[in-house]
């Protein structure tokens, strides 16, 4: 089996699709034939051009929100399309996002002088995405908000120092990956234990949210414009009394997900031995091949801790399916997966919510 | 007199209201009172035979009802349950049991439950935050819920005026500064010095400045004023105000918002001493960070940093970019490593980086430059040494061509347009450990999206990959960086880094410094710092 055809699978997925549910409710259709114009800047990595679109969209009357979240958020949303289908590399995608952030740079419009209170926007520690969260922060700053924009991955306790310094009223926290969960949970737990509420966003939550509530975070928005309506809709509720993560989640005593994270190093190794041992041709493979086989099972792995954190065997079926997804678009059969799962199984014998999550996705995929 | 006993003959016959041991009165369907023992007599005294019960009203209430249950009430001081008795013949005896003592203990029990129940919410909720602001919040939030009809704190921080916050009666919380007249009112001078607080029977509510009253609070009854005790100043003052003149504070009242006011203080003072740590940290760390870099002179820098400390913001490891000015034509870029982590070493950072910027004269001549800060800090008595590469750069025409010299430093990487990684042909001695030192700089020209990485090696060194036990070395670094060509420099630094990152997990690292220096894509540059979409080279 390989799962490894594409040589750009070393990067982590679902770095996109973020950013990108754009407000249905109240789209400017005009904005539209500039995102367009903005996605040809970016694509030939034309900084400068890509600065004067923006400035022509605002110069022709659209708002400065629309212009950050319906041009440049579609932007970002179809460059983490264009990935997926296989029409842009990792390393384009980089540049893209680059560019698009000198873009929000640029983005000067009048700020409103008013002063609605101090929120803070951070991404979860180890989460690396983090224009969604900037688009956010411009949002909520075009609004009339204090912001302290923290960008990517910032360790909770820097967080929590800086929730104590500026004494912020809310924080926003963003993941785009799901594999952050249960450093997302460690965040929400200990701003909330500081006395100050938190709202989520990013698909790590799932579409509809459903891990922000598990995690007690205070609010989840689906985007940054509705995080700012909610925002806008009043002070969001005092948050609950300091508590333990385990009183959120009880299934965790069973310790499959402190174990199953503890030895996913090993995990890997006898799954690669495996298959190795399965498929003969994969003897062949040379050091990178096998590396790549190598990161393509601990992601596989980090997945399967992160549904036993949240115990939802979706988590970890929508991960594969996505995979599969990426894979057919670089002309590999999403079966390829199978042997792998089939191994984790093996090895996860006496892990009885471990091998219902596994069966769960060998079903959707086979 | 009327037998108690109705069905049952026997020894309980015996049992008459007159022997028992507290007052019965006995009261016919009508509500008339039949008997009274002496007990009764002697304390209901107004009662009278074939009158019906003149007090207490909370037992003259229920005769007459058929299913007569226990009723409790006080007479005079005194408190009562009256259990009755259905007589064979519609009567009804009252058996009063006196329970004054049991009710004032189950009284006072309950006020206590309340306000213990009130100190672990206060204390939980003001341990929750070390912000001085919010602490203020809370107190004055938690006085004003539970001890009065408003509250306000002021803290004692600023001459001339006070910070105050005010919770009104109907439980708005505003931010404001009173003038500094404390002597108007009285006891707040004494509570925000830390005096021993001014009984509120001697406190005039008359005497309370407007600036102390919310908007449409109305008259105030009643004053307490409490010092914030802190550690070891006064943390500030609290004042409760409460509204109507008969609800005076007590003394007890007084004492328990003294016990409230203890802690409030102390979360306080934490919270002040944390902001004032805080701001010397920021004040002493404010040279060690990396700096954020932009473009320079049509040449774009970007740099990322990560500690060996994950939570710490500085290391070993450094970075800056000097632009030219009028005794170095050049931009000059240094990235360096300084033996050791944390902050010890982070100070040594903050050395070298003073001694390159006073030496940024000598910057035309590299060797020179590093032999100025060998000698430097062979001076200083320093035992740690130190690498570094620096890189001169500048325009020519759309390239941009660099002097780059590597100290006992890893050469600088240059990734072409095609994407070939070529390594800068530069050596030399690391600083700060021997007398002499020598180097070799190296020429560099890099065409439009041509990109000069310099790097530490955490990079190269950093342990991790997915069977967690490889290091990820110059050829990945290399391959990776391969892929970068064409790329601007932030994109190439979050890429590099991002690698190193995932490659590390949540393994143990060094501190990881990366610069690239990249000739801009185009005709024509971005903005200067991004924010000036006008600007174009000629």
């Amino acid at each position: 089996m390989t799962t490894t055809a594409a040589s750009d699978r070393d990067e982590e997925p679902a770095r996109h699709h973020i950013g990108s549910r754009l407000a249905s409710a109240r789209r400017d259709e005009r904005a539209v034939a500039w995102a367009d114009k903005l996605w040809s800047s970016v694509r030939a990595a034309d900084e400068h051009s890509a600065l004067d679109v923006v400035g022509s969209a605002l110069a022709a009357g659209l708002d400065a929100e629309t212009v950050l979240l319906e041009v440049i958020g579609a932007v970002q949303h179809r460059v983490g399309a264009e990935w997926a289908a296989n029409r842009l590399s990792v390393v384009e995608e980089h540049a893209a996002t680059a560019i698009n952030d000198r873009v929000i740079a640029a983005l000067s419009a009048d700020r409103p002088t008013t002063f609605l209170g101090r929120v803070t926007v951070a991404c979860v520690d180890k989460e690396w995405h983090a224009l969604p969260a900037r688009l956010l922060a411009e949002t909520l700053r075009l609004r009339g908000w204090q912001v302290g924009y923290l960008g990517a991955q910032v360790p909770t306790a820097h967080l929590v120092s800086h929730v104590h310094r500026t004494g912020a009223d809310t924080v926003c926290l963003s993941a785009a990956l799901s594999t952050r969960l249960p450093m997302a949970h460690a965040a929400i737990t200990a701003v909330q234990a500081v006395g100050t509420p938190v709202m989520v966003g990013g698909l790590a939550f799932g579409a509809d949210g459903r891990w922000a509530r598990q995690l007690g975070a205070d609010a989840w928005a689906p985007e940054a414009r509705a995080a700012a309506d909610r925002l806008a809709a009043g002070p969001l509720p005092r948050p609950r009394a300091p508590h333990q993560a385990i009183d959120d989640l009880p299934h965790l005593s069973d310790q499959e997900f402190t174990l199953v994270t503890r030895t996913s190093r090993t995990l890997v190794r006898e799954t690669l031995q495996g298959l190795e041992q399965r498929f003969p041709a994969m003897r062949g493979y040379d050091d990178d091949q096998r590396e790549r086989t190598a990161e393509d099972l601990a992601h596989i792995v980090e997945f399967l801790a992160a549904a036993l954190y949240v115990d939802d065997e979706d988590l970890f079926t929508h991960f594969l399916t996505w995979t599969g997804e990426i894979l057919t678009a670089r002309s590999v059969p999403a079966r390829s997966l199978l042997p792998a799962l089939d191994l984790l199984a093996e090895q996860l014998r006496d892990f009885p919510r471990a091998r219902a999550i596994i069966a769960a996705a060998r079903e959707t995929l086979a | 007199m009327t037998s108690l006993d109705g069905s049952r003959p026997g020894a309980t016959s015996l049992v008459t209201a007159a022997t028992a041991p507290c007052p019965v009165v006995v009261v016919d369907p009508a509500g008339r009172v039949v008997e009274l023992n002496e007990a009764a007599l002697t304390l209901l005294p107004d009662a009278r035979t074939e009158q019906p019960l003149p007090s207490p009203g909370w037992l003259a209430a229920v005769q007459g009802a058929p299913d007569a249950v226990p009723v409790t009430g006080t007479v005079g001081s005194r408190s009562f349950s009256a259990h009755p008795s259905l007589l064979p013949g519609g009567d009804t005896a009252w058996w009063l049991v006196e329970e004054t003592a049991y009710r004032s203990a189950t009284e006072e029990l309950k006020a206590e439950r309340e306000r213990a129940r009130f100190l672990t919410e206060a204390s939980t909720a003001l341990l929750a935050s070390l912000n001085l602001d919010r602490c203020m919040e809370i107190t004055a939030r938690l006085a004003a819920e539970h001890l009065a009809d408003a509250a306000l704190v002021i803290s004692p921080t600023r001459a001339g005026k006070l910070p105050a916050v005010i919770c009104d009666h109907e439980g708005r919380i505003t931010r404001t500064t009173i003038p500094a007249q404390a002597e108007a009112v009285p006891g707040l001078a004494e509570a925000l010095r830390g005096f021993p607080p001014v009984p509120s029977r001697w406190i005039d509510p008359a005497a309370a400045s407007d600036w102390l009253i919310p908007e449409g609070f109305g008259e105030v009854g009643s004053l307490v004023v409490t010092p914030l005790p802190g550690h070891g100043v006064a943390a500030g003052a609290l004042v409760l105000l409460r509204r109507e003149r008969q609800r005076r504070f007590n003394e007890s009242e007084e004492a328990f918002a003294g016990l409230f006011a203890a802690r409030a203080g102390a979360a306080m003072s934490a919270a002040w001493l944390y902001a004032e740590q805080n701001t010397i940290t920021d004040i002493l760390m404010r040279d060690l960070l990396p700096p954020s870099l932009r473009q320079v002179e049509g040449v774009e820098f970007a740099g990322g940093y990560r500690a060996s400390v994950d939570t710490d913001r500085i290391g070993g490891d450094f970075y800056d970019v000097h632009p030219p000015s009028e005794d170095c034509p050049e931009t000059l870029a240094v990235l360096g490593d300084v033996a050791g982590k944390g902050l010890e070493a982070a100070v040594i950072t903050g050395k070298i980086r003073n001694t390159v910027q006073a030496l940024l004269p000598m910057a035309d001549d590299h060797a020179r430059l590093l032999r100025l800060l060998n000698n430097a800090l062979l001076g200083s008595g320093s035992i740690r040494f130190a690498t570094l590469v620096l890189a001169s750069t500048h325009r020519e025409g759309s390239d941009v061509v660099l002097r780059v010299t590597a100290a006992g430093h890893p050469p600088a990487l240059i990734v072409r347009r095609d994407g070939t990684v070529e390594e800068a042909d530069t050596g030399g001695t690391l600083i700060g450990a021997l007398p002499t030192i020598d180097s070799r700089s190296a020429e560099v020209r890099l065409a439009p999206g041509e990109t000069c990485l310099l790097y530490t090696d955490g990079v190269t060194e950093a342990k991790g990959g997915p069977l967690g036990d490889a290091m990820f070395g110059e050829r990945r670094l290399k391959r990776a960086l391969a892929e970068c060509a064409g790329m601007p420099a932030e994109a190439v630094v979050e890429r590099i880094q991002m690698l190193a990152d995932a490659w590390i997990g949540d393994g143990r690292h060094d501190d990881i410094a990366v610069l690239a220096i990249t000739a801009p894509q185009g005709a024509h540059l971005g903005a200067v710092d991004g924010t000036n979409p006008g600007r174009r080279t000629p």
